[in-house]
């Protein structure tokens, strides 16, 4: 039994517009020490797909269907109060914003001496040595005069440093980093995602990578699932992804890749993602894919085996860049 | 910290001086002659002249200014034009009344206003909400006289549970003073709740859907937390602000309130002394009003560093 385990997950948002549907059958699943990336472009359902796991999606307006397991314990059904003992403790979560994601107003010793208070029931003394030992464990230069600072007073890689100690402070599980490294440096980004390697060598977390970057999907992940407005469209091991991408979409992520440049011209997908409004039966990237015939206009594919550990929906795939 | 106090002290200073000159400039402005109204309307040239003299009125105005300023840094601010008491005894006596009615006005203000802010942006959209937006309008548009006489007419005529008007000091009874000041403080305190009601609800609204919530909820943090402490802490600069602004108001509210419910406070005293155009009196109300403003304003700026730390450590940010 995996760690995690997510069937057939679908997830619509209630809108003025009416029902957007964000999410459409997804299924994954996650072993322990596994580092798994969600990539796709923006609005593709991928952040969702993870925030259905810690259940952070606005309560009032979401509707989720599907079962999504930690430990063979099911969370979609949780009441409120387990699931609030499941967040930070179990499933943890680093946001894609480390400038807007810590709170202006506590230190940051404060943050973090928070949720071990919250799920270790440290003593105060306990908590703070505990705290000064995360920010070590992360990378933080002189860790006890930061416990004392406001975020404020941090750079965007610091700050995103003090989110991820936050967030391994309980040793969770399940590690969420949403896009970790999109808002900083170039630099900044290989030493932060040392920092999740390091702990999934160290802890042995699981971690669900959300992010738009292949680069980021080669440089740490184990397998990948590429998704294309909602949907799975592909889905396998990074070095069998890299090696023979199936997928069209697949395809046209990596020639946009700036390594992939020909002429120092990023390739780019042509057309629009269509409208999470509507879901006809076809294939959602057909009207932009340059290998799309009649029955992809026909009928969805389906998510299919096409190798060992590799899945992908597509009626024409195969081909290189 | 401590620097940081300094420095508005010394700005605090500045006004006052400033404001010193504008008060006894402005209210010499005024049409009309104290020695006039002090010696009648019949009084001969002579006994005006005579009134002018000894309250220093015939002096060049630079000369008065010194002797204004000398008396006031001295305690002295005068006697009163009207019945020869020491104003600062006069002030003495009605201040405390205006205090204790603003304070309870406010407190009324800040547990109704701020409660029933934070539980429209918690509870948006939803009955709770509409409640709140609703009385919240109708206390911003429900002018302070008006709100007075029907109060009374409910309470002390109709229903008869409270008593129409009076004041007894609260060290010579407290039960009978509560009595009579909790209607006028609902009164003045109306209109404030209403307006800190709405910016703590559009502050709380903003805080709840801030980053650092949502990360505050993937803690697994309790509702209570989340709201109480990290989307409160940071919505409360905003509520700090518009207290302070809205002092202004509430003087102006307590002068009509005190009217109303015949309470002998400061702006009772104060329309009393305008009508009767009691320059010595005059002058130590706005002196007074304009210290309670930079003293308050002292304590927001003091209360934002406490609350907001990028004000508080300025300059020690590494960004």
């Amino acid at each position: 039994m995996s760690l995690l385990e997510i069937t057939d997950l679908t997830v619509g948002f209630d809108t003025e517009d009416g029902l957007v549907q964000a999410v459409r059958n997804i299924s994954l699943t996650l072993d322990e020490g596994e580092i798994l990336a969600l990539c796709g472009e923006s609005g593709c359902g991928k952040s969702v797909t993870a925030m259905s796991v810690p259940r952070l999606l606005p309560p009032d307006t979401t509707r989720l269907s599907g079962s999504v397991k930690l430990d063979g314990r099911e969370l979609t059904t949780l009441p409120d109060r387990d699931m609030r003992h499941v967040r930070g403790k179990d499933v943890s979560v680093v946001f894609q914003e480390p400038m807007t994601s810590l709170n202006p107003s506590f230190t940051v010793g404060y943050q973090i001496t928070e949720v071990l208070r919250r799920h270790e029931r440290l003593s105060r003394q306990a908590a703070r040595s505990r705290a000064v030992e995360l920010l070590e464990l992360v990378g933080i230069p002189a860790p006890r005069r930061r416990m004392e600072e406001y975020p404020h007073q941090l750079s965007g890689g610091m700050r995103q440093r003090v989110m991820i100690a936050i967030a391994v402070a309980c040793s969770p599980r399940v590690l969420i980093a949403d896009e970790p490294t999109t808002a900083l440096d170039v630099t900044i980004q290989a030493g932060v995602l040392d920092v999740f390697r390091d702990l999934r060598d160290r802890l042995g977390t699981a971690i669900i990578l959300i992010t738009h970057d292949l680069g980021v999907v080669a440089d740490i992940a184990d397998r990948a699932v590429v998704m294309y407005a909602g949907r799975a469209v592909e889905q396998a091991t990074v070095t069998e992804l890299f090696a023979n991408p199936r997928h069209p979409y697949t395809v046209g992520l990596m020639n946009a890749l700036p390594s992939a440049a020909v002429n120092g011209r990023l390739a780019e997908i042509p057309g629009m993602v269509p409208s999470p409004l509507t879901d006809p039966d076809e294939c959602a990237f057909q009207a932009r894919c340059s290998r799309a015939q009649d029955d992809c206009r026909a009928a969805r594919p389906p998510l299919e085996r096409h190798a060992e550990d590799h899945l992908a929906a597509c009626y024409h795939p195969g081909g290189k860049r | 910290m401590l620097w940081f106090i300094l420095r508005r002290c010394g700005s605090a200073l500045i006004v006052l001086f400033l404001a010193s000159i504008l008060i006894f400039l402005g209210i010499r402005a005024l049409p009309g002659d104290p020695a006039t109204v002090m010696a009648g309307e019949e009084a001969s040239p002579a006994v005006v002249a005579a009134i002018r003299h000894e309250f220093g009125l015939d002096k060049p105005l630079p000369a008065q200014y010194l002797d204004y300023v000398r008396q006031t840094l001295t305690g002295n601010l005068g006697r009163s034009t009207q019945d020869q008491l020491p104003v600062i005894d006069i002030i003495a006596e009605r201040l405390p009344v205006t205090l204790e009615l603003s304070m309870l006005a406010m407190l009324i203000a800040i547990v109704v206003g701020v409660g029933a802010g934070i539980a429209a942006a918690v509870r948006r959209g939803r009955l709770a909400d509409y409640v709140a937006t609703g009385f919240g309008l109708a206390g911003l548009s429900v002018p302070h006289f008006w709100l007075g006489l029907l109060g009374i007419l409910l309470f002390a005529v109709t229903w008869r549970v409270l008593p129409a008007s009076g004041y007894v000091p609260f060290t010579q009874d407290p039960a009978a003073n509560l009595q009579r000041m909790i209607l006028p403080a609902l009164v003045l305190g109306t209109g404030f709740a209403a307006i800190l009601m709405r910016q703590t609800r559009s502050a709380m609204l903003g805080a709840l859907s801030a980053d650092y919530v949502r990360t505050a909820r993937s803690k697994g943090l309790s509702e209570a937390k989340v709201v109480g402490a990290h989307a409160l802490r940071n919505s409360m600069t905003t509520v700090v602000t518009v207290l302070g602004l809205q002092l202004g108001a509430l003087i102006s509210g307590a002068v009509v309130t005190e009217q109303i419910f015949v309470i002998p406070g400061f702006g009772k005293l104060t329309v009393d002394a305008v009508l009767t155009r009691n320059y010595p009196v005059i002058q130590a109300v706005v002196l007074i009003t304009v210290i309670g403003y930079v003293l308050v304003n002292l304590l927001v700026d003091i209360a934002y560093a406490y609350l907001n730390p990028r004000i508080r450590l300025a300059g020690g940010s590494r960004d």
